[in-house]
């Protein structure tokens, strides 16, 4: 799997800015100017803790919320703002989103044909019926289901299955990219797996990018080219898997990856992980900007603090 | 040391659920003892019984549930002088397990700390509770212990924060307080269902590193309830493997990692995301977990066991005797079986967490 890293990013992602009032004196400043880019066919990762802003994110770029401010381009197309009516049809077809829970995210009381099938009625992308569920059948073997599974509702399946289908009804429209929100998070430790491999398989052959969300470091690293580390809505390290493994430069990061626990009882009974908190480490994330390491990795910070964690 | 203590003696534990679609054979012979001051580990997917099984050592069965045969001997100490007892929690009555057992003796830290505690209640009082209910200790006295509790559980300035409610604290500091909960009655036995699960990794190591930390000051037994490998490797003496209501392997932690047989366990390890290569691809176990509604006989992980042999589909294995501690539920382990070893790939996992393990000191 080659990503082109010289070919026009996919998705491009610039000062985005979401912010919730929620009252007159008080506003929730949920993502604070964040800078990333998605290149066709890559695996993008952002992780960070429960309130990072990480959904947020997904959500702002899939246009669920109205940006604050900021510019995304996608495809050629500014989605930012306004958009043309036009532009809006054809975001809705090659954006698709994974949600976390697929039990909450599939509705139960239509079958799982009609689940998957639903882009392709609105969008009137079938001539008849006949080819409206060859289709479906195809995306089902694809995702590993049986021919026999769509005429079924979602409560007969497993959560592993069920999240199979939430990815069917994603990859249906052929969209460019895919926002994967903490899509495996629900699921058991060995069918997480079942489904990373899914998802990296359908990638191979489709090309198609991931927005990969999540906050389990360990599965991140098997599927993304490259992470972006997010805390408190800011964007604080971003580079390639290995250069953020092999060397994280950020405190956040650093107590980030020291967190995972390693399955060997040896080795992870002595261990202590590095602590991280925001209010005494007297780093103001507002204050830093990105400065470039090497490759792609970038760090968000001041330059006393970067030739501090050197 | 002098003669371990055995708190917990789970003996041929066999429930099974009457449900609209049938009756679920649920537990199937489930046998786990644990000792004072030592942490034992319950692994397995969800369905695999692990919660059902502590429910019943709690005395917190379902009302559907019944309990087909088997024995949970609860091991304590009364408070007046010291003398020993012991019961059988499935012969005694809700009420009397409610009011001596429950909280006072087992302790329970549940997944979600925003569920299981009152939103209309201050913390502080939710920890004082249980003591003025169970000791009648007077409500000043409940006030400074709670206090100190707080601050035993790392929560800053913990005067104030005796009236805060639980919507008022982020998601570490409520199972910081659910903590404090579980130990205000100053329990024998502390049973930690997944309580990480719904937490950040970073907090989930705060979390586990507090835990340990009380667990060692005050020499309490420790069950943890995990489908995570990782958080087993960091708090478990003893690990047990269950599956489809059974147990399939069990054994001292350094045998479960370094030593498995069981080919369950097998798929578990090399499931796990390794850090250290780059492979391009997870191992994954096939299929799913079976459906307990409908038994079969023989054992419950043939199907997706690409090891299984002829027998499984007819006979479930017993449990072979390895060592002293480890045991293993499979055909593959007679002696009559063809020699099988455990895949390449994990073999050299294994190889690696064991060179590692020297660099760190640790003889294995």
């Amino acid at each position: 799997m080659a990503v082109n890293y010289n070919a026009e990013p996919l998705l491009k992602v610039q000062g985005l800015k979401q912010y919730f009032k929620v009252s007159h004196t008080f506003t929730v400043k949920a993502v604070d100017d964040v800078d990333f880019e998605i290149y066709p066919g890559e695996t993008y990762g952002l992780v960070g803790e429960s309130g990072s802003g990480k959904s947020t994110i997904g959500r702002s770029v899939i246009r669920l919320y109205d940006p604050t401010a900021g510019t995304i381009r996608f495809n050629g197309m500014d989605i930012s703002g306004k958009m043309k009516a036009a532009d809006q049809k054809a975001l809705r077809t090659q954006m698709q989103m994974i949600f976390q829970d697929p039990m909450a995210s599939l509705n139960p009381r239509k079958k799982v044909e009609d689940i998957i099938g639903e882009g392709l009625d609105i969008h009137h992308m079938c001539k008849s019926s006949a080819e409206r569920s060859e289709r479906v059948r195809t995306i089902l073997a694809k995702v590993g289901l049986a021919p026999e599974h769509a005429s079924r509702y979602p409560h007969q399946f497993s959560g592993g299955q069920r999240q199979r289908v939430g990815i069917a009804r994603a990859l249906i429209m052929n969209p460019k990219l895919i926002i994967a929100d903490e899509c495996i998070s629900a699921l058991d430790v060995s069918i997480q797996a079942q489904v990373v491999n899914l998802m990296k398989d359908i990638q191979e052959e489709t090309g198609t990018a991931y927005l990969f969300i999540a906050h389990d470091l360990s599965m991140v690293k098997y599927i993304s080219d490259r992470i972006g580390v997010l805390h408190l809505g800011h964007l604080l390290e971003t580079g390639t898997t290995e250069e953020i493994f092999a060397h994280p430069v950020h405190p956040y990061t650093r107590s980030l990856l020291s967190a995972i626990p390693a399955p060997n009882p040896a080795v992870e009974k002595q261990r202590v992980a590095e602590g991280y908190d925001y209010k005494s480490s007297g780093i103001d994330y507002a204050q830093g900007t990105y400065h470039l390491l090497e490759g792609t990795h970038y760090v968000k910070c001041t330059d006393q603090e970067l030739a501090a964690w050197k | 040391m002098a003669e371990k203590e055995k708190i917990l003696d789970i003996k041929d534990l066999d429930i099974s659920f009457r449900t609209t679609a049938g009756v679920v054979h649920a537990i199937r012979g489930v046998d786990i003892d644990l000792y004072r001051g030592e942490t034992v580990a319950i692994v397995g997917e969800s369905g695999s019984g692990k919660s059902v099984t502590m429910k019943a050592a709690m005395g917190i069965l379902a009302s559907n549930a019944t309990v087909n045969r088997g024995v949970i001997q609860f091991n304590y100490h009364h408070l007046a002088d010291g003398s020993p007892a012991s019961v059988d929690i499935l012969k005694q009555d809700k009420k009397w397990i409610r009011s001596h057992i429950n909280g006072r003796r087992i302790a329970m830290v549940f997944q979600d700390p925003m569920t299981s505690l009152d939103p209309t209640m201050p913390i502080g009082k939710q920890i004082m509770e249980g003591m003025i209910w169970h000791y009648k200790t007077p409500k000043a006295e409940a006030r400074e212990k709670a206090i100190s509790l707080l601050r035993e559980v790392g929560i800053d300035d913990p005067e104030k924060r005796m009236k805060n409610y639980p919507h008022q604290l982020s998601g570490g500091m409520r199972q910081r307080v659910v903590i404090a909960i579980a130990l205000s009655c100053d329990p024998d036995l502390l049973i930690c269902d997944e309580p990480t699960t719904a937490l950040d990794v970073t907090i989930q190591a705060k979390i586990i590193e507090l835990i340990r930390r009380l667990q060692k000051e005050r020499g309490i037994s420790v069950i943890y309830i995990t489908h995570d490998l990782g958080v087993v490797a960091k708090v478990a003496d003893y690990v047990n493997v269950m599956y489809a209501g059974k147990i399939v392997e069990k054994g001292t932690i350094n045998e479960i990692f370094y030593d498995p047989r069981h080919p369950y366990t097998w798929g578990l390890l090399s499931a796990m995301p390794d850090l250290d290569t780059a492979d391009e691809r997870l191992y994954t176990i096939p299929g799913s977990p079976p459906n307990l509604l409908y038994e079969k006989p023989g054992d419950a992980f043939a199907p997706r066991n690409q090891y299984a042999l002829v027998v499984d589909d007819k006979a479930e294995p017993p449990m072979f005797q390895i060592t002293e501690d480890h045991y293993v539920a499979s055909w593959l382990l007679d002696p009559r079986a063809p020699k099988v070893e455990m895949p390449p790939e994990l073999r050299a996992r294994i190889e690696r967490m064991k060179e590692e393990a020297k660099k760190h000191g640790s003889e294995l």
